[in-house]
Formats: structure tokens, sequence, C-alpha cells
């Protein structure tokens, strides 16, 4: 027996009240998972316009399963624990029982998982929000073209709210068009000379959207010409730090997500804790009461354990009951070869039977 | 002539104790509303508060935090007392603090009113201070470097962008101020001294906006600088290219509609309060018919005054006249009377008088 402890009825009746209890806890900490996956994915989603794959939603998609599967099996568990110390209500529980190990041992694994895959695709996430922030910088004039209209706005939001600039910082303007040819003055020189001075015939230009200007600043926001020193009033282009936002909006995105699923691990470590703890008293409970039952006086001692038989046993008996299961289901080619055989060494026997019996032979069938 | 009278069985009585017991308690409950959301106008006003000028709109929000602090003592003491008075006997105890009591109740009760009113009445006097305030912040905004106004210019920006906001009444009245820094000026420049020369003060004016002020609704990048020279077609452009509301009526909306709600909400809790002022003055009037009567089983008579409006006040104004006169002597019979009992010549004790000769 695995880490065996006695029971009294007095102790019993103190673990299924305790256990009640932890269970009603354990519901609310599945709700407090599934709340937290719903948060996770309503701020996700906000800013799905900038970000290329979802792969990320894995974490928020895993943890409402896990909180809306951890609530009904807790409930379950409140159930048991009400039935337990009823010694004709208890029986009916206990294939379930078994059951509930398993789904339960599976939730605690699920949110291992969650809190590993949270560390684990943050470079996925990065990837993500690269493409997505380039294609948004990119199409960041098309506010005529249908399905990108909204870029400019989506962007220019988001530089202001997170306090960034570009995808890796401001210089990510320069390299895209980001002026509609639709407010550019044809007839102007200096527009005819910033078209025909780069390959692919863009208008681009040193200069930021007004969502790139930082409002703390002391000196009010200088947007244009700004790699060229003499364009502005003592200004240094290398020594300027407040002017723009320096943060690249990619760093800034992934901090705050990082930061967000950080926060949630202690909340996620306990509830796999009180998850654990509900499990344990559980089978310890399941055990207690079924060792009282078996007793003459069912109100006396009675020896609670983890497992019957020791680690090793007890892997070795779940594995050949695994593989009974599984023979069971195979159309087994054993069993049809021995009962042609079989049936062969009866046939001879009901013919000499029959042959005693009455004189007529009767065909081998 | 009572006023309200409504007579009570014992039983009456009890029920009435009982449930203004928990009237009370839920009084607690919404005075600590009431200081909630004191507190939260306090915080609300105090983000924006480098833009108002006067600090006098902070009395409100004091206003409804006292209140609130004071709605949860009274209910509290108020409940305590309420569960005494079912019995006659402990109602003794509160027999005289309950008059008191009442008074105290009534007079909070007022409070708690006029801060629902004042809710409502501060919106003139909000404005005049938003609109003095935001033209000073705007004046100030190129103090960047003097201390006491070098975060003036993140505060307005930061307004603009948050409340979709550009200037005081529209983008303006960024026309008549300096809003950058001489200090960025290049004053060899003719360009810079011509314009500094052009008007009276000697201000660098332009028909610019600081960056804040584009909307981020509009479909082409912001145009901020020559607003007034600009072509037709930036002309059709310029309505949606920056902020048209202007910053002090954003705000005022904002406060207004904060204002409103909790005004409202403070105009509930009075009207509570007000019905557990009146079960408390019918419980005390009650009770103290009862122990008039000798008999705790009896019916009593409670009401709201024991003699009309009228009659109530008169008798109310003689008391504080004649307290008014406990210090003047001039009716005391006693004093400054002439002794009217003279002591006779004629007494059975004769003394001797003798000359001697």
């Amino acid at each position: 027996m695995l880490l065996k402890i006695t029971f009294t009825q007095q102790r019993r009746v103190r673990l299924a009240q305790g256990l009640w209890l932890m269970s009603w806890l354990a519901v609310m900490s599945g709700a407090f998972i599934f709340c937290l996956g719903v948060y996770l994915k309503t701020e996700l989603l906000r800013r799905a316009e900038v970000m290329d794959n979802t792969e990320i939603h894995m974490v928020p998609n895993i943890l409402m399963m896990v909180g809306l599967v951890s609530i009904g099996t807790n409930w379950v568990a409140t159930r048991v624990c009400q039935d337990s110390l009823d010694a004709s209500r208890f029986p009916r529980w206990k294939l379930l029982l078994m059951a509930w190990f398993a789904v339960a041992m599976l939730l605690c694994c699920l949110l291992l998982a969650v809190v590993v895959l949270s560390y684990a695709l943050q470079g996925r996430l990065e990837e993500s929000l690269k493409v997505g922030l380039r294609n948004g910088i990119r199409f960041y004039k098309d506010t005529d073209v249908p399905g990108r209209c909204f870029q400019k706005e989506t962007i220019d939001r988001l530089q202001m709210e997170f306090r960034c600039c570009g995808n890796n910082n401001f210089k990510d303007w320069f390299e895209v068009q980001w002026v509609s040819n639709r407010y550019l003055d044809f007839t102007s020189k200096d527009v005819k000379d910033r078209i025909r001075s780069n390959v692919d015939g863009r208008y681009l230009l040193d200069g930021v959207p007004f969502s790139c200007c930082n409002p703390a600043s002391p000196r009010p926001c200088l947007q244009y010409h700004l790699t060229d020193n003499s364009a502005h009033y003592s200004y240094d282009y290398q020594a300027e730090e407040l002017n723009l936002y320096s943060r690249g909006c990619r760093q800034a995105l992934t901090d705050y997500y990082m930061e967000m699923m950080n926060s949630t691990g202690p909340g996620v470590l306990s509830v796999i804790l009180i998850q654990m703890s509900v499990l344990v008293s559980l089978r310890y409970l399941q055990t207690a009461v079924e060792g009282a039952t078996a007793l003459e006086d069912p109100e006396g001692e009675s020896v609670g354990y983890l497992l019957e038989k020791g680690v090793k046993e007890t892997f070795e008996d779940v594995k050949a009951n695994v593989l009974d299961i599984l023979k069971f289901a195979q159309v087994d080619p054993s069993a049809a070869e021995g009962s042609p055989g079989a049936e062969d060494a009866e046939k001879p026997a009901d013919n000499t039977t029959e042959k005693a019996a009455s004189p007529t032979p009767s065909p081998a069938s | 002539m009572a006023v309200g009278k409504v007579t009570f069985s014992k039983v009456e009585r009890e029920k009435l104790a009982e449930v203004l017991w928990l009237l009370n308690w839920i009084s607690v409950v919404t005075g600590t509303i009431l200081f909630g959301l004191g507190l939260f106008l306090r915080v609300e006003i105090h983000k924006w508060q480098e833009v108002m000028s006067e600090q006098g709109i902070l009395y409100v929000p004091d206003m409804l935090i006292t209140t609130g602090l004071a709605a949860c003592c009274i209910n509290f003491f108020g409940g305590k007392i309420c569960l005494d008075c079912a019995d006659t006997n402990k109602f003794l105890r509160w027999k005289l603090v309950m008059m008191p009591y009442i008074i105290c109740t009534f007079f909070f009760t007022s409070c708690v009113l006029a801060g629902a009113l004042m809710c409502y009445g501060i919106r003139s006097q909000m404005e005049e201070s938003l609109f003095m305030g935001l033209r000073n912040a705007m004046r100030y905004y190129k103090d960047t470097d003097t201390p006491g106004r070098c975060n003036l210019k993140r505060t307005v920006d930061l307004l603009q962008i948050q409340f979709q906001c550009c200037g005081n009444t529209g983008y303006r009245d960024w026309f008549h101020i300096q809003w950058i820094s001489s200090r960025y000026l290049d004053m060899s420049s003719s360009a810079v001294v011509d314009r500094m020369r052009s008007n009276v003060e000697g201000k660098y004016l332009m028909d610019g906006v600081p960056f804040s002020c584009c909307s981020t609704f509009s479909p082409w990048p912001c145009i901020q600088h020559h607003l007034s020279t600009s072509s037709t077609q930036d002309k059709q452009s310029q309505q949606l290219n920056l902020w048209r509301r202007g910053c002090r009526q954003a705000l005022l909306d904002h406060y207004t509609g904060i204002m409103q709600s909790i005004g409202l909400t403070v105009l509930l809790i009075w009207l509570f309060e007000l019905l557990v002022l009146t079960g408390v003055r019918y419980l005390q009037t009650a009770m103290e018919n009862v122990l008039r009567l000798g008999d705790p089983e009896s019916e009593s008579d409670g009401w709201i005054l024991e003699n009309s409006l009228a009659e109530t006040a008169r008798s109310n104004f003689n008391i504080i006249k004649n307290l008014g006169k406990c210090y003047q002597v001039d009716d005391d019979p006693n004093i400054n009377v002439p002794t009217q009992v003279q002591v006779p010549v004629t007494s059975y004790f004769v003394p001797e008088t003798r000359t001697k000769t």
C-alpha cells in the first residue's frame, strides 16, 4: 500500500466535509481559469489586425476549455462527498471515480502545458507581429481600398496607445510610402524629384506620421526632414531622443502580452495545486469509505491509501488491463484458429456419441 | 391637532422597530456608496486639475465624502437604537438621546439633499473654471523649461488626444498664441523675424496647431501647418483632419455626465434616508406615548409633529426667544424691589437704654 493513513469515523466525516469545501473552492478556481482564458482571448482579438497568424490563441483556448471541464469535474466531486458518508448511495459512484481521476490528472497536465506554452510561443508571437505590422505599415496609405481602409486608424491608435513607432523603430517609416498618391501634388518639383530618386517610383521621405510623436518631448513635434539637421533650428538627429517614441511596436506588443501571461502564471499554478489536493483527498476518502463498508463494523477504523500496491506493480497491472482491452477489440487470429480446432476435436466426439446413439451415419458437417 | 397621526398596536411597534433596524443597516451600505461616489469624483477632478483654474470645485466631492461617512456613523447608531426600541424597558435608556438624534439625522439628511443639488448646480462654475484654466494651459504650452509649468505641454497633448478635442473653443485658438518656444526658433532667419514683428506683442504666431490636434479618423496624413493658406482641396479635407470639438466643451460634457449620474444616485439615497427618518420619528413618538399611558401592552399614537405646523413653529420660536432672554435680568421678580416688611420699634424684647447720670 502506498502512503496509507488510518481513518476513524470521526476523521472520515471531517475529511468528507473538508473535501466538500475544497471542491467548491476548486469549482471557483475553474471559473477563474475560464474567465482568465476569456480575458486573454479578447485582448488578443482586439489586436488581431496586426497579427498574422492565430497560433498564440492556443493558450486562451486551452484555458477556457480546462476551466469549463474543471467546473463540471469538481461539481461531481462535491456530489461524491455528499454521498460518501451514506453507505447505500456511495457504491454507485465506484465506476465513475476511476474516470474522474483520469480526467482530473489530465486537467492538471493541461494546465502545466499551458504554463509551458505561454513561454514557448513567444517566438511565434513575435514572428506573427512582425509580419502583421509590416503589412499594416505598408497599407497605411490605402484608406480607399476596401478591406484595408482601417489600417491607418489601427496603426495610429496602436502607436499612440502603446507609445511606440514603426516595427523595430521609427526608421521603418522611411522605407515605405505612407502618403497616398491622392494627396501628392504631382506638378511640384520636389514631389517629382523624390519619386524619380528611387527604383520603384515611390514617394519616400524621411518623415513619420503624427502618431509617432511623443507628448513628453519639450519641443513641438518634428515629423518631417528628420535626418536633415539643417532643416530645423538647434536640432541634432543623433542626439534627439524625446521627439518620437523610441520603442518599436513589435517589442511593445510582445512585452505587453508576455507580461499579461506571466502575471497569470502564479494563479494557474495555485489552481493546479488545488486540483491536485482535491484529487489526493478524494482518493483517500474513496479508499477509506470502501474499507469501512467492507468491515463488520462500518463505524470502525479503516485504512485509506493512494495505491493498493506499489507504484511499479500498479503500473504493470494497468498495462495488463489496457492490453487486455486492446486484445478484446482485435479480431483475435489465435482465438479463431483455436476454435475450429476445438470444434474438430468436438465433432469426432459427437460422431462417436451419435454413432453409439443411432446406427444411421451422420454426414460430417 | 397632530400632523400625520397613526395608531400603533404593540405588535406593530415591534414590527416597525425591526423593519427600521434593517433599513438602518441598508442605510449604512448606501452611506458607503455615497462615500465611494465622492471619492470617485475627487479622483476624476484631480486627474485634470491642471487645466482648471480654481480648486473650489473640490467642495462638491468633499461634501459627498463627509456626508457618506456621517451616514455610516449615524445609521449604525440608529440601528442599535431601533433594535432596543422594540422593548419599553430598553427604550428608557435612549429616551433622552432620541430627540437630539432625530434633529441630527434631519440636519444630515438636508446635507445629502444639498450635495445632490450641488452636483447639478456646479455646471456654470465648472465652465468658467475650465475656460480660464485651458486658456492658461495653452498660453504656457511652450514653457517646458519653467519649473511649475514644465508638464503643461504633456498634459495638454494627452488631453487633446484622449478627449479628441483641439484648443479651447476650437482649433483656431492655437492661432492666437505662441506655442513654439523661442528656444527652437532661429532668430537669425528673416522669416522668423518678420513674423515676430508683424504683431504688436512680438510673438511668433502661426496658423498651425500641435500634433495632438490631428484626428485619427482622417483618411489622409495630418496637415497641421499653413491651415489658413491651404488650397480648396485642403479646405475640404480640413473638415476631418483635426478634431472639431473644443476641449472646454469636451471636458464639460465629460464631467457633467459624471455629476448628473452621481446626483441622481444621491437623490435616491436622500429619499431613502428621509423614509428612515420618518420611521424613526414615528417610533420615537409611539414609544413615548406608551410610556405616558403607562401600559406597555396598549395601543399608542405616533405622529410627526404634535401640533400643527404653525403652532410648532410658534412654540419653537418662543423657546428660542426665551433662551435668548435668560441672561437678561429685567423680569426677575425678586430683584430691585424695596423691602416692604419694616422691623417695628415696639418689640417684645426691649433693650434697656439707661442713660447714666
